[in-house]
């Protein structure tokens, strides 16, 4: 997609506006070209979203053309981390661990209603986390209940330019004040 | 098998039942002791063969817990429903059942964890869904939290 | 941790470990801490509740309607016949009669569904055992059924479609070509399954004799659906209770007795073939006509308890209203089938490799969230 073509992010905005070294700036070319491009996440599929998930990865809306080959099925070896499906308070430790052991650089994405804010179990239910940035820092949004593949791939891309915009020199916290 | 039918064999089994045949299955309520025999005869006769438990769960009326029993035979396709009322809130005990219907064992388990009636002879009585160290039982009609649920 | 769950001492030469809620093959959050020797098993206990999310005790405080969005989030693989399970408790218990239009609608987007399901059961089936093929190939085509979804329904894979009283749109007028479309590729796609994965022998020995439960053990513990027809169980709530427009219908329960892996695998690729039948008998019938009844704007059940049960794909489901006549119900229980389908889990594993356990799970169909509601 056309760089202008992405039209909601302010987010973004400001982090190009905060600039980068002049002299690091080939080689950090070069590894973030590396990195967007060849993400490869960890099999974690909690409910419904995950079928979404699976449906993004099969023929007919490919993301393996987008560089996420293959799923990782141990976290030390994966790069991101896809948060799909509602978290409880019973699988949040779990989650928290799987984040802890796995390597930097992490990204995550929260993929779905229930991930962002607890979606339709919001009101009235005792046992659900109300989004899932209560336990890890999140880098993409992806709403819907659940979000169509073709959203998926716009949050792979968007995370794609996050990840185009990171320094070796001086690392950036995921989110501002966590 | 027609519902009077029915009626006549299980009034003949345990006489000091109340048997109610309006409603959608026949519906037999016995008293809390009296459960774990209803529940053997009911299996083991050769005329009603109820083999099939389908459904268990209780059910809180603010002042006592009702238990519900669907059952189904797969020789004779009728169905009925046995019940009993548990009067005791704040010790509520019955006989389990799951040596008639070894099905019913995660049902009483869930049963134990969000209502917190206790099964006599069950073989591993656990909490199944919610932690070990959770205070209170959710689906009781007074359960009340004030920080986790938003109300609405 | 996995030590206090396990019952008994630990003899020599044994362990106990987590297969635990992150892992590829459990088909969501299932936690099983097993006691191996070596690579058999010799006890499997299931942990559940890492996706309990209180749905029974938020019904409590919806109106009927907003309660169908909820039971789509159950088993989520049969979304539309969730919602019908709903909807007909409702339409009994108030005595209104949907029209005839209605109920041949229902039942052709209810096997339509369940052929979705079960090809995506065969996709996981496969990846499980190793075939990778499969989960392409059985994707491919279910897309062509969410294709038919999106353009009556709206959404793909959690539609609401079914509301109390009828349908919350009349079909799309493309709805009969396309479906008939489908069900000419469908045919022609279905021997392809068989020699992929049916005839093939490390499959066949990986399955047969594997994960044994007889008919009396399927009984007594519930297990319905395809895994306890697999036993010769025959337990389908289509035929000996029917709902919507399945009197009408000429079909076959497909029943083999063996109990293994195997037989509970043959009996799914069977069913597809069956669906497709009632589909054919159905869809150029459909009667002009409302595709809702009049309902009032408030639905108020009369005091008293419903119970009623519809075959999910993966077994019999059960819907238990307590009313007081308000227009929130006093208490709703859901009968799952995946809840009664796992407690047997330990009697067909026990003895077996790892392995097994994994084919047993994969052929069981688990759904996690439906077991946890």
């Amino acid at each position: 997609m056309k760089e202008e073509d992405f039209k909601d992010n302010e987010t973004l905005e400001l982090f190009k506006k905060e600039g980068g070294n002049v002299l690091l700036s080939t080689v950090d070319a070069l590894i973030n070209w590396g990195r967007s491009n060849s993400i490869w996440p960890l099999t974690f599929a909690t409910s419904c979203c995950g079928i979404e998930m699976m449906a993004a990865g099969a023929s007919r809306h490919d993301f393996a053309r987008f560089g996420i080959e293959v799923y990782r099925a141990s976290p030390r070896q994966a790069d991101v981390i896809v948060v799909a499906g509602t978290i409880t308070n019973k699988m949040a430790p779990v989650l928290k661990r799987l984040y802890d052991q796995m390597a930097d650089p992490k990204y995550v994405i929260a993929m779905g209603a229930c991930a962002i804010s607890g979606g339709p179990f919001f009101y009235n239910s005792y046992h659900v986390i109300k989004g899932v940035d209560h336990v890890i820092p999140v880098d993409v949004y992806i709403p819907g209940c659940p979000p169509r593949p073709e959203a998926l791939l716009y949050g792979v891309m968007q995370l794609q330019r996050k990840i185009k915009l990171d320094t070796i020199g001086k690392k950036k916290a995921p989110a501002v004040d966590f | 098998m027609e519902k009077e039918k029915l009626k006549d064999i299980i009034q003949s089994m345990i006489s000091d039942v109340e048997i109610l045949t309006d409603k959608q299955f026949l519906e037999v309520t016995v008293r809390t002791d009296q459960v774990l025999k209803m529940a053997e005869l009911l299996k083991n006769s050769s005329e009603t063969s109820f083999d099939y438990l389908f459904c268990e769960s209780a059910v809180d009326f603010n002042d006592h817990f009702m238990m519900v029993y669907h059952l189904d035979s797969t020789k004779f396709r009728h169905q009925i429903v046995l019940k009993t009322k548990i009067a005791d809130r704040e010790n509520p005990v019955v006989d389990s059942v799951c040596a008639v219907w070894i099905g019913a064992e995660y049902h009483e388990r869930e049963i134990f964890d969000l209502f917190g009636i206790r099964f006599n002879n069950h073989p591993d009585l656990r909490k199944i869904f919610l932690d070990n160290d959770w205070v209170g039982f959710p689906l009781r009609k007074d359960y009340t939290d004030p920080i986790n649920i938003v109300e609405r | 941790m996995a030590e206090e769950i396990i019952s008994g001492q630990l003899e020599e030469q044994e362990f106990s470990i987590n297969m635990g809620p992150q892992h590829p093959s459990t088909h969501g959050v299932l936690r099983m801490v097993l006691k191996l020797k070596g690579e058999t098993v010799k006890e499997v206990k299931p942990q559940l509740g890492y996706i309990h999310r209180g749905i029974e005790k938020m019904t409590e405080k919806l109106t009927y309607p907003q309660i169908i969005h909820l039971t789509d989030r159950l088993d989520y693989l049969s979304a539309h016949i969730l919602n019908e399970a709903v909807c007909l408790t409702v339409e009994n218990a108030i005595e209104v009669e949907v029209p005839e239009r209605v109920k041949y609608i229902r039942t052709i987007m209810d096997e339509l569904n369940r052929i979705a399901s079960h090809q995506l059961w065969w996709c996981a089936f496969g990846m499980d055992l190793g075939a990778l093929t499969s989960f392409f190939y059985g994707l491919r085509d279910r897309e062509k059924i969410l294709d038919i979804f999106e353009e009556s329904c709206g959404a793909r894979l959690l539609v609401s479609y079914n509301v109390p009283g009828g349908l919350m749109n009349d079909i799309h007028p493309n709805f009969q070509k396309r479906v008939k479309e489908f069900i000419t590729y469908f045919r022609k796609k279905l021997p392809e399954y068989d020699a992929l994965l049916t005839g093939n022998p490390i499959m066949q020995e990986r399955t047969k004799g594997v994960g044994m439960l007889t008919k009396e053990q399927a009984i007594a513990y519930g297990v319905t659906g395809p895994s306890g027809r697999g036993s010769g169980f025959s337990c389908d709530v289509r035929k000996h209770q029917p709902y919507s427009a399945y009197s009408k219908v000429d079909f076959k329960e497909i029943l083999y007795p063996e109990g293994d892996t195997f037989a509970r695998y043959k009996v799914r690729i069977d069913e597809m073939w069956e669906s497709m039948k009632i589909i054919e008998q159905l869809i150029d019938n459909i009667p002009e006509g409302d595709y809702t009844a009049k309902m009032k704007a408030v639905i108020k059940l009369p005091v008293g308890e419903y119970y009623q049960r519809v075959e999910a794909a993966r077994g019999e489901f059960g819907v238990y209203v307590v009313s007081d006549g308000n227009k929130t119900p006093y208490r709703m229980k859901f009968r799952s089938p995946n809840f009664s389908n796992l407690s047997a889990i330990n009697l067909m594993a026990s003895g077996q490799k790892i392995a097994d356990l994994v084919a047993i799970g994969g052929s069981m169909d688990f759904v996690i969230p439906d077991m946890d509601r």
